[in-house]
């Protein structure tokens, strides 16, 4: 029976099937960060059990430490327990850390494809929503909660169902100043926030295959705002050509075996998905969101949509809710919207490929005086490559602050907020209600776009830089 | 973990869509975390005003409600983040059961590990729910052994929850007791991989290029 690539990748890593499509499957990668590492350790331990396979969990602090110049792990005081409880935790464990200031620190999702521990063909999981990214680089991965992390510490294992296949093809050519972000922006838009709900996407077609990896990871990053638990791109030579040479990839006589494994990686001609869906983006504009949900995306030149043409009532409210929330009007454009705050960064759009896209925008310009703007680098890896290439002193001098690897202003988490009322463009993923801070609007943007905003003021096309 | 049979009790409901577990709980308050005292947390950009009083528009803030088990949600509840500091803040508000047409995939999950139902039902059931516990003060009554919600005017909705997810929950058992059991079964398995994929298994790690 022809299969998709989900189903090849599921069917071989399943220990045990228990019928009605769940299956006990093998976990070929476990990330842990600061936020749950030491908390389902402990659990772990509380409950008698030992990591079964330590040689096969890594982790990183990201989300609750500080991104402050200079920082240690205990400059966000209350991330400082999470921090030192991940030390020493996976030290008992024997867990590889990559800590803070060391090669390999970074948000979860960007140290794992950029050391070469995330494979195509991998099954990865970690107690974070985003982990679907790493399906940029043809890995089955999701995130998982905090006992299912715990079980699969335990146990290497993770019991799952297995999900209804969905395949998005994303046909065509990029226009002038889109991005990957702006296309997964308007995918997200088009099909709802729900639309992937019990779903595994795979994303197809011509602009995924023209698309470099941190486009495809960025991609796949929003799989989960689209309410799919996965996304996957089927791995190419691109693929592979990114992994030559990174640390924890194969090399030599293994890596021969394990291309040969790879590049088998796809979904047959014929196999079926149960909802397949095509987009042209060469209709994509450069997008933003106006609302609370990744779906409330629409492109930079559209108006702020009017609730009463919304049908469902339930939705109608949500909208007005979201447009009381955001301080908008429905009917205007959105372009010209004055914003406080921009942030350039989180695991969507931290890559080298966006601080240079970023960066090429922001050289020789200024900084609106009204805003404040954040650059932060995914990774220690990142950062000093794009020091190397002076993409700091690009921003410095356009007025931006150039911070330490990792989460930031993306969740929060650290105590850096948007301050209540405040708006801000931010290149992550997530609009939500307080998700930035209480009370703060956040508009979801390519980081071009993001730099288009801090150099206008203004919410603005970047087309028109 | 407390076992699921029957739950007897208010509903409350709340339709926005796509209610995210960043709305369920917010991030700092679980990096202290202690998933006990999370309850009064729960929802709190809905369920508190600016100056931190009670928003009487809430409707667990309002007496008919306040204890209420159940929740009646808008479709793609629990969308977004993993955490499941909002399966344990629902609960430490006293919640056991959450019902939508659809929920996030993860929270869904999470729910289970914790003895919390989620159930799914159409989006016309879940009107009628929704209109019941508004317009009626009676009890509504979940009960997973017979897969059957009756509402306070005695209308009964059977739902369809996993077989297995339905045993573990009556049992009051998470998923970690039930695959320890295999272990041997995972080790042979492991074996046998190590041979077919040691690019898996080789996690040394080079120095970087
Ligand atoms: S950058 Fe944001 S979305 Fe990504 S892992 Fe960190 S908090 Fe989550």
């Amino acid at each position: 029976m022809p299969q998709t690539l989900f189903d090849k990748i599921w069917e071989s890593h399943v220990i045990e099937d228990f019928g009605d499509g769940w299956a006990l499957l093998h976990i070929d990668r476990l990330l842990i960060h600061d936020l749950g590492g030491a908390p389902a350790l402990n659990e772990l331990k509380r409950r008698g059990l030992k990591v079964r396979n330590p040689e096969l969990v890594f982790a990183t602090p990201d989300h609750a430490v500080s991104s402050a110049p200079g920082r240690t792990g205990e400059t966000f005081p209350e991330g400082a327990q999470l921090w030192s409880g991940l030390r020493k935790m996976t030290r008992e464990a024997g867990i590889r850390l990559f800590d803070l200031g060391e090669d390999g620190q970074g948000i979860v999702h960007v140290m794992g494809p950029e050391l070469g521990l995330v494979l195509p063909g991998a099954t990865l999981i970690c107690g974070d929503s985003h982990t679907c990214t790493n399906g940029g680089m043809g890995a089955l991965a999701f995130g998982v909660g905090s006992t299912e992390c715990v079980h699969a510490l335990a146990t290497q294992t993770i019991r799952q169902r297995k999900p209804r296949r969905m395949r998005i093809r994303l046909d065509g050519a990029l226009g002038q100043g889109v991005t990957p972000k702006d296309v997964i922006l308007h995918v997200i838009g088009k099909f709802g926030a729900a639309a992937g709900v019990e779903h595994s996407i795979e994303y197809a077609g011509s602009a995924i295959r023209q698309m470099d990896i941190d486009g495809r990871l960025t991609i796949c990053n929003l799989s989960v705002e689209m309410g799919a638990k996965s996304g996957i791109v089927a791995p190419d030579d691109k693929t592979f050509a990114y992994l030559a040479g990174r640390p924890f990839a194969p090399g030599g006589k293994v890596l021969e075996q394990a291309l040969l494994h790879w590049r088998s990686l796809a979904s047959d001609d014929d196999a079926a998905f149960d909802r397949d869906e095509t987009v042209n983006v060469a209709e994509v504009s450069p997008t933003i969101t106006w609302g609370t949900s990744p779906q409330h995306a629409i492109a930079i030149d559209d108006m702020i949509p009017d609730p009463s043409t919304e049908s469902d009532l339930d939705a109608r409210a949500t909208m007005r809710a979201a447009l009381d929330y955001m301080g908008l009007e429905a009917g205007r454009s959105i372009a010209g919207t004055k914003v406080d705050w921009v942030f350039i960064g989180s695991c969507t759009n931290s890559r080298l490929s966006d601080l240079r896209d970023a960066a090429r925008f922001a050289k020789d310009r200024r900084v609106d005086a009204r805003v404040t703007a954040w650059v932060v680098p995914g990774s220690l890896a990142v950062k000093r490559q794009a020091e190397a290439e002076g993409l700091d002193r690009i921003f410095r001098n356009a007025g931006f602050q150039w911070r330490e690897p990792g989460c930031s202003m993306c969740v929060a988490a650290n105590g850096e907020r948007i301050p209540p009322g405040a708006r801000c463009v931010s290149t992550t993923n997530r609009n939500f209600v307080g998700r930035q801070g209480p009370h703060a609007r956040t508009h979801l943007a390519s980081p071009a776009m993001a730099v288009a905003a801090a150099v206008t003021g203004a919410i603005s096309d970047v087309r028109c830089l | 973990m407390e076992p699921f049979r029957v739950v007897k009790g208010g509903a409350a409901a709340l339709m926005q869509t796509n209610i995210n577990t960043d709305v369920v709980i917010r991030i700092e308050r679980l990096t202290n975390a202690d998933r006990s005292k999370l309850g009064r947390f729960a929802l709190e950009a809905l369920r508190y005003r600016a100056d931190g009083s009670e928003n009487p528009d809430f409707p667990f803030n309002q007496s008919k409600y306040r204890d209420a088990p159940i929740l009646i949600a808008g479709r793609n509840f629990g969308c977004g983040s993993s955490r499941e500091g909002a399966v344990w803040a629902l609960m430490g508000m006293g919640l056991r059961c959450v019902i939508a047409e659809s929920f996030g995939d993860i929270f869904y999950g999470n729910c289970f590990q914790n003895g919390m139902l989620p159930i799914r039902l159409p989006d016309s059931q879940i009107q009628m729910l929704a209109r019941e516990a508004a317009e009626l003060s009676g009890a509504f009554t979940v009960d997973l052994e017979r897969s059957k919600v009756t509402t306070p005017s005695g209308r009964t909705v059977d739902f369809t929850i996993d077989p297995m997810r339905r045993e573990a929950l009556l049992a009051g058992l998470d998923d970690i007791g039930l695959t320890l059991a295999r272990s041997s079964a995972i080790g042979v398995w492991q074996s046998a991989d190590r041979l077919a994929r040691p690019w898996v298994w080789d996690t040394g790690g080079r120095p970087a290029r």
